[in-house]
Parts: structure tokens; C-alpha cells; sequence
């Protein structure tokens, strides 16, 4: 059972403020850790990794501090998201060379049960200069696997892999967390994060701004007021018809638009509403859009929120 | 010193293209040896030139730049370094072994070809060929530890290396009499200066003061890349 701390953490690069303040605990099984690029989420996990040191506060692993501590490396098993690594070896040559700089008593049968575990002997005498990037992501987990760490730190895994390598990726870091490691793996998309990590943490703009069951996090991300551009064949007919439900919190008139601003309340309700009202009063809907749908505004409304 | 990161440093840095680079320069010292012996005889005075000139002037920082700064600078270019140092291996067994494996390199593409081409020109005569060979081994030494050391704390690694290998050590260090004391290849020439007959090798720095800044400049600049590597941040990451 490990934890790492991160408490009261600030980065900052130049005048540039990546993370800012930020605390939080990652304990035992699989946390994703979502935020938009550029949020901070390599920062963080390169402080994690030992290759950053925060500007201030602490990062700790069980209380044992991580940057300058080569220690460390015993129970973390870190897989970058760049792509450099030996391409002149074979992926078994790589993943065997890992478990030597580990120490490993036995390299050779740890490499061969990393290998093993990601599925990758078909291919493990092969050059990793004519790996596919799927393949490479694989060698790079069975390279972080290969001593068997209670933490694994994980930049954006998913990143350039096909539909089957992302199920197999999955399942695997599961099965980690389901083990009693701590998994932390950061992403950009929500539906990824939400299939395979029990708890999340947001980060937007270098800032914590939300943390919790996955549940919990979709809530606050589709509970909040959606504002939608309506053009219809009376305008203000719909909107009198539309204000009258719980759903709407507020209908403007934008004349320069010749369009209506709706903002809804009740994202499913609201959804169902719409087409409805317009059928009734025989209203024909020309454009439906919603206005803030970006991944950006989405963020934005957590961290205000 | 730790065997897997000197066979993968080892690995590198022996790249083909890279290979083909090492190769080219002592095979032209050597064929330029054997050309001058064949077509004007043996002149000590002629294999003392091209020996301090051609050897130790150009092939062995030009070497001493390519193992040096390629036994870290790419790995670190390409994040691959992450492997080795997300490890329980202290980062300065980690500069020292990649230290020994760019000396091990540049002594054997640059000290032992200065050897045969002492050989090919002037037989055993005078000691020359050992003297050029054991200040070249020398020098081997200290520029391997810089540009190991610049290939830490640069990009450019390659590039700054060999303006200061030909810029510093070749134009300078011949014209202005300052810069000859700060100079890995006056340092070396003290040392061929002591071992080869009386008069046929000349340097400007004692042999003591170079003795004493080499072991300085090598040892300082390893000690200083351990440092350094212990707090390499990995930038470049988006």
C-alpha cells in the first residue's frame, strides 16, 4: 500500500505558473488524472516521477520526499509519454536492460514475465525502431512493470492507440489497481478516465479544481447550466412555450442573431423538451447547437464551481 | 561503474552513422602518415608536426567531442535517459560509467590510431610514437570528461564542442600564450614533451601545472555532470 502526497505544491517556469497549490493524495488502486492540455497534468506527474522539483511544497511517497531520491525508484514504475527509448535494442533487450539497472536478482525471468504480461513476446526480438506506437506504449509498461512496483505513474498512455490496444491497456492497469497498486494515469478525455479509474482528480489551469468518484465528477460536468442557440420558424412563440418548464433558467431574444440563447438547467430534461414544444405548437426547429460544449468550458464551469 | 549502462551507452554511441564518423578521421591520420614516410622518409621533426598538429590538435578533440557528448547528449535529446534514471542507480555511477565508456572510445579511436600513425612516420625513433600516444591517451581522458559534462548541460552539445575544440584548443590556444595554459592539447604536449627525446616535442605549460589542471578539469567536470544529472528536469514535454 502506497501513497503519494503531493501538499502544497507549486510549479512555476518563469513567469509561467503550471501548477498552482495544489494538494492531494494518491492512494491504492487506479486515479485518473484529467484536465485539458496544458492543465498540468505532466508537471504533476513529473514531480511525482522525481524529474521536476516543485517551486514549492512537498512531494512525497510514503513520507519519503521524491525529487534527488533515486530510491525511490524500487516502488515506482514511471511510463513517459515521449517516445525515446533505446530503439536500437530489441523489446526483449529493453525490457531485460530495465530489470538489470533495477538490480532485479533474476532480470531475465522478470523481463520475460513483463513481456508475458503485456502480451508482447510475438514480437519481443524485433527492433524497437519498427514498433508500431501501440506496440511501443506496451514496451514501455512492461519496462515499468518488469520489478513489479506498488505505484505506476502513467503520462497519457493512451495517446495514439487503437481501439483494442486502449481495451487491453485498460484491463491491465485494472488489474494493477484491483491488486492494491496505485495507478495514476493522466488523460484529456473524460470517457477514458471514466471506463477505467474509480476516482478522479481535475486539474484545469494548474489548479485542483475537482476530485472524487467518477460519478460525481460527471454530475458536476453535465449539471451544469448548457446554453444552446435555437433558430426556428417563431422564435417567440418557443421561447414562451420553453421558459414555461423547470428546465430553462433563462431565454434571450438576440435580434442581431435572429435566434434565441437558452440557457437549460436540466441537461436530459431540457433535451426532450425542446423537440417536443416545437412539435406541439408546430414550431420548426432550423438549428439547435450548443454553445459551450468545448472541453475547455466544461473545465472551466468545475473550477468555478 | 554499472555494466547495463555501459552496454547501452556503448550500444549507442556505436551507431553506424556515428561508427562511420569515428573511423574516417584516424584511418586519414594514419594514411597520411604512411604517405608522408613513403614519399619524403622519416623526418621526426615532420612526424612531431603532424602528430601535435593533425593527432592531437584536431582528431582527438573532434573524437573526444563525438563519444563524449554522444554517450548522454541524444539520450537526453530523445527522453530516453528517463530509463536510466527512474532507477536505483545514483546519478554519478551513472556519469561515471558513461565517463569510462567515452574514454574507453575516444582512446581507441584517437589515442591508439595517433600510436600506429607515431609508428608509421617514425618508426620507435626518438620515442615519438609512444609519447604522442600516451598524450593522446591523456588527452582522451580530459576531453572526454568536458564534453561529457557539455552533452549534460547543452543541446547543442556538438555543436559548442566543436567550436571550442577547433576554436579554443586549435586557433587560440596557438596564438594567444594565455589560453595555451588553459589548453587540453598544450597539457597533453608537456607530457610528450617529457617522454620523447630532448627537443622534439615543445610545450608551452610545465608538466607539473598540466598534470594537476587535467586531473582538476576531469574530475571537476564529472563531479559537476553527477550534479547536474541528479537534477536533470525533463523539459520538452508537453
Amino acid at each position: 500500500m502506497t501513497t503519494i502526497s503531493i501538499d502544497h505544491v507549486s510549479r512555476w517556469f518563469g513567469n509561467v505558473v503550471a501548477v498552482n497549490d495544489v494538494t492531494m493524495d494518491i492512494g491504492p488502486g487506479v486515479t485518473g488524472l484529467l484536465g485539458p492540455n496544458g492543465a498540468g497534468k505532466s508537471t504533476l506527474i513529473n514531480m511525482m516521477g522525481g524529474f521536476l522539483a516543485p517551486s514549492t511544497g512537498t512531494v512525497t511517497l510514503d513520507g519519503a520526499t521524491i525529487w534527488r531520491n533515486e530510491q525511490v525508484y524500487r516502488s515506482i514504475g514511471l511510463v513517459p509519454e515521449r517516445e525515446g527509448m533505446y530503439d536500437f535494442l530489441t523489446g526483449k533487450e529493453f525490457v531485460l536492460a530495465n530489470a538489470e539497472l533495477h538490480g532485479l536478482p533474476d532480470p531475465g525471468a522478470a523481463a520475460r514475465r513483463a513481456l508475458a504480461t503485456v502480451e508482447m513476446e510475438y514480437a519481443q526480438d524485433r527492433k524497437i525502431s519498427t514498433y508500431s506506437k501501440g506496440m511501443r506504449q506496451r514496451v514501455k509498461m512492461a519496462s515499468a512493470l518488469v520489478h513489479e512496483p506498488s505505484v505506476l505513474l502513467l503520462d497519457e498512455p493512451f495517446n495514439g492507440m487503437d481501439p483494442r490496444q486502449r481495451l487491453q491497456l485498460m484491463d491491465l492497469l485494472r488489474r494493477m489497481g484491483a491488486d492494491g497498486r496505485t495507478v495514476l494515469f493522466s488523460s484529456h478525455i473524460l470517457e477514458e478516465v471514466e471506463q477505467l479509474a474509480h476516482h478522479i482528480e481535475v486539474v484545469v489551469a494548474g489548479r485542483h479544481a475537482a476530485s472524487g468518484d467518477f460519478r460525481e465528477i460527471r454530475r458536476l460536468m453535465t449539471d451544469r447550466p448548457h446554453r444552446y442557440l435555437v433558430r426556428s420558424s417563431d422564435d417567440r412563440q418557443l421561447a414562451a412555450a420553453l421558459i414555461a418548464d423547470a428546465s430553462t433558467a433563462g431565454i434571450e431574444l438576440d435580434w442581431t442573431e435572429r435566434a434565441l440563447r437558452i440557457q437549460a438547467i436540466d441537461f436530459r430534461r431540457f433535451t426532450e423538451l425542446l423537440p417536443r414544444v416545437a412539435k406541439e405548437a408546430g414550431i420548426r426547429l432550423y438549428e439547435v447547437s450548443p454553445s459551450d460544449e468545448s472541453l475547455e468550458s466544461v473545465f472551466s464551469y468545475l473550477v468555478a464551481a | 561503474m554499472h555494466p547495463t549502462v555501459a552496454r547501452l551507452t556503448l550500444k549507442g554511441l556505436l551507431g553506424r552513422r556515428r561508427t562511420i564518423l569515428l573511423v574516417a578521421l584516424p584511418v586519414l591520420l594514419i594514411v597520411i602518415s604512411v604517405a608522408v614516410r613513403a614519399l619524403s622518409g622519416q623526418d621526426d621533426s615532420t612526424s612531431a608536426d603532424i602528430l601535435s598538429g593533425f593527432a592531437l590538435g584536431t582528431m582527438v578533440p573532434i573524437i573526444g567531442v563525438m563519444a563524449g557528448t554522444g554517450a548522454i547528449g541524444p539520450e537526453i535529446d530523445d527522453g530516453s535517459i528517463v530509463y536510466l534514471l527512474a532507477k536505483p542507480i545514483t546519478r554519478p555511477t551513472i556519469v561515471l560509467t558513461k565517463l569510462v565508456v567515452a574514454i574507453c572510445v575516444t582512446v581507441a579511436f584517437a589515442a591508439v590510431p595517433t600510436f600506429i600513425a607515431g609508428l608509421a612516420l617514425s618508426g620507435t625513433s626518438q620515442r615519438i610514437a609512444i609519447a604522442f600516444g600516451i598524450a593522446a591517451t591523456a588527452s582522451s581522458v580530459a576531453y572526454a570528461a568536458i564534453f561529457l559534462l557539455l552533452g549534460v548541460v547543452t543541446r547543442h552539445a556538438v555543436v559548442v564542442g566543436l567550436v571550442y575544440a577547433l576554436v579554443w584548443e586549435g586557433l587560440l590556444g596557438s596564438l594567444i600564450s594565455g589560453a595555451k595554459t588553459l589548453s587540453v592539447q598544450q597539457w597533453s604536449l608537456s607530457l610528450a614533451e617529457k617522454i620523447a627525446a630532448n627537443g622534439v616535442v615543445d610545450s608551452d605549460v610545465g608538466l607539473p601545472t598540466a598534470l594537476v589542471l587535467m586531473v582538476v578539469v576531469t574530475v571537476g567536470t564529472t563531479w559537476f555532470a553527477g550534479q547536474k544529472l541528479r537534477s536533470l528536469t525533463l523539459a520538452g514535454e508537453e
